[in-house]
């Protein structure tokens, strides 16, 4: 399949500015500025009601915005009617034509061209089969959506997106109905489409494992507004909110205090992260982060509960400054001395920092 | 997920009871039209149908539901597409409003017609001014029977249109088609079979209408009498083997509507309305 050429890999390509959408008196979008970079791979994350879906709406030109402002390379997106945006948008319920085999759907968008534009029949026939190649669909040309499983399905989807020579593929939880094991099958896979087809591809997604594994880079959404953008190693170590923290993996907090670049938990000191609020803060860590040491070493003093061996990991239940905390440790060893009602102490080890309130 | 129960002794006498109310109340008074009209031999049923008056009658009952069907499948599938794709306010009244038809005295359904084009009605002046009849003519008969059938395709439609959501129309849209195009090649496709299953049911009343169609028509023989309103006439004139003869043909009707109806609900259930589905 021939895409566009491979020279502009420069500046932002989507270009979102100040946008802003209410559905009655509930505001799904408030003022929200984002950009992705031209064939990167952008993903839209956050709980539900936090907007991603209606951004992609927007994008897709399925709602309209209140206020401002959306362009594609340059282009005034918001100006062009849906059908003239020439996106790939695939649906979390995939949306197939239900009455046309896999062949027609993924055909719709070259034989609903005007005449003039429209490919020769042996030529669509032939973008339809290299389509079915690409996802790796050979031979179920002629079914019908309902003879598909939910994989063949949003495999069909995106093919029918890709027919078209989409600027931009936009997708909406894809894999929001597929069970675990098929999703993560399905996520490598997208990517190295994502790859081989060389297009702006913007992917909202409740998920943060999802998120942090394929894209270029997150922007993580709440109630409407964009908290934090960025790559995923980025946002993951150092969550912007403590809601970005909570939302990205487990989380351990507790009340701290910073004074004079020292921050003090419970009855231990240590150098205050940088960049750190003064006063009273909220530590946050995560439960994998932590180093073990025995009851006269340095740490937080831990009162063990419980351990219990879960898979490959080790869930360890104590209670740190009379919270219960769960903690976690990976591989088959324990750190020595944990065992159930010792004390032991524990030194997060990338603690993040936020003014407390 | 069909759990069977069995309540000792009620079910045997469930079942006789309904056997016994369908065979008193429905197949009797069937057997009984086609008897009464085949009395006197195959000869004397076609010769009242043959007759000016029953073929005009048939005719017109044909012609008014052409124009009617047609137009309540248009405003049907509108009326659909409106409910089930857009939020707006007063959408519920408008739901409750196509219902009106259905829990409205057909009578009614007439009379309103007759108040506002009758002589003595609002544009009955007017109308007669310009010499154009509504009531007592065909134009009366057709809105009648516009009005009573109303709710048919729509009812059959906003459910199934809601159920399948607006997802397949957008993707239609993304994928570069246009208002038009997505309407016949996604929209109408999805809808087709439950959109014949309600012009069949809106045929099949719009054919066999009588009371609302009874206070327009004035009943004048060969010229405003429909097939229903034909039966009475000859009724009343005591010509019995005439009036089941064309009861025969509207109970045909019934019988064949029914037949494409369960087929229809056989072959297709998974495209129909939620509630038609086996």
């Amino acid at each position: 399949m021939n895409f566009r050429p491979a020279d502009d890999t420069s500046s932002a390509a989507l270009e979102i500015r100040g946008v802003s959408k209410a559905f009655g008196r509930f505001p799904a979008l408030k003022n929200v500025s984002l950009q992705a970079r031209d064939r990167e791979f952008l993903a839209l994350l956050g709980p539900s009601g936090s907007g991603k879906t209606t951004l992609l709406r927007v994008l897709a030109g399925l709602e309209t915005p209140d206020a401002g402002e959306v362009r594609f390379e340059g282009e005034d997106f918001l100006a062009l009617p849906v059908r003239r945006r020439k996106v790939g948008m695939v649906f979390q319920h995939y949306a197939l034509f239900r009455h046309m085999t896999v062949s027609q759907n993924i055909a719709f968008g070259l034989t609903v061209r005007k005449r003039a534009e429209r490919p020769a029949k042996s030529e669509i026939d032939d973008r339809v089969r290299d389509l079915l190649r690409l996802v790796q669909l050979e031979g179920l040309e002629k079914r019908f959506p309902s003879q598909l499983s939910g994989g063949q399905r949003q495999r069909v989807a995106l093919a029918r997106a890709l027919a078209i020579e989409p600027r931009m593929l936009l997708l909406d939880e894809p894999f929001g109905a597929l069970d675990a094991q098929v999703r993560r099958e399905l996520r490598r896979w997208l990517r190295e489409v994502h790859d081989r087809a060389g297009v702006t591809t913007v992917f909202v997604t409740h998920d943060q494992e999802e998120a942090l594994d394929l894209a270029d880079r997150v922007a993580i959404l709440k109630d409407g507004e964009l908290i934090q953008l960025g790559a995923p190693n980025a946002v993951y170590e150092h969550p912007a909110t403590p809601f970005v923290f909570d939302f990205l993996g487990q989380a351990c907090r507790m009340p701290g205090v910073v004074e004079a670049g020292r921050l003090r938990i419970g009855d231990w000191e240590t150098s205050a992260p940088e960049g750190a609020p003064q006063g009273a803060v909220e530590v946050f860590f995560r439960p994998d982060e932590v180093e073990f040491a025995p009851a006269d070493g340095k740490g937080l003093s831990a009162e063990v509960q419980a351990v219990a061996q879960r898979g490959p990991d080790v869930r360890i239940d104590c209670t740190i400054n009379g919270a219960p905390t769960e903690l976690q440790a990976h591989g088959p060893s324990l750190p020595p001395g944990v065992t159930p009602g010792q004390s032991v102490r524990i030194r997060p080890l990338r603690p993040q920092v936020y003014a407390a309130g | 997920m069909n759990g069977r129960i069995r309540l000792p002794g009620l079910a045997p006498l469930m079942l006789a009871g309904t056997l016994l109310v369908l065979g008193v109340l429905i197949v009797l008074p069937l057997g009984v039209v086609f008897q009464q009209a085949l009395a006197k031999g195959f000869a004397a049923y076609l010769e009242p149908l043959s007759h000016p008056d029953a073929l005009a009658a048939i005719r017109l009952t044909l012609t008014v539901a052409a124009i009617a069907v047609p137009l309540n499948a248009v405003f049907g599938v509108a009326a659909a597409w409106a409910i089930a794709r857009f939020e707006f306010k007063g959408k519920s009244l408008l739901v409750t409003f196509i219902d009106l038809p259905f829990s409205m005295s057909p009578v009614v359904s007439g009379l309103v017609w007759v108040l506002l084009f009758g002589a003595q009605g609002w544009f009955g002046e007017w109308l007669i001014d310009h010499d154009i009849k509504i009531i007592f003519a065909t134009s009366g008969l057709v809105l009648a029977t516009v009005l009573v059938t109303l709710p048919f395709v729509a009812r059959e439609l906003i459910p199934l249109m809601q159920d399948q959501g607006a997802d397949e129309e957008a993707a239609a849209l993304t994928l570069g088609a246009g208002g038009w195009t997505t309407f016949f090649r996604v929209t109408l496709p999805n809808i087709r079979w439950a959109l014949l299953y309600g012009v069949l049911l809106c045929n099949a009343r719009a054919m066999g209408e009588f009371g609302a169609v009874s206070v327009v028509s004035g009943s004048v023989r060969g010229l405003t009498t429909t097939l229903p309103l034909h039966v009475e006439v000859l009724y009343n004139d005591y010509e019995f083997v005439g009036a089941f003869a064309a009861a025969s043909i509207l109970a045909g009707l019934g019988l064949v509507t029914l037949i494409l109806k369960t087929s229809l609900e056989w072959r297709h259930s998974g495209e129909l309305s939620a509630s038609r589905r086996h």
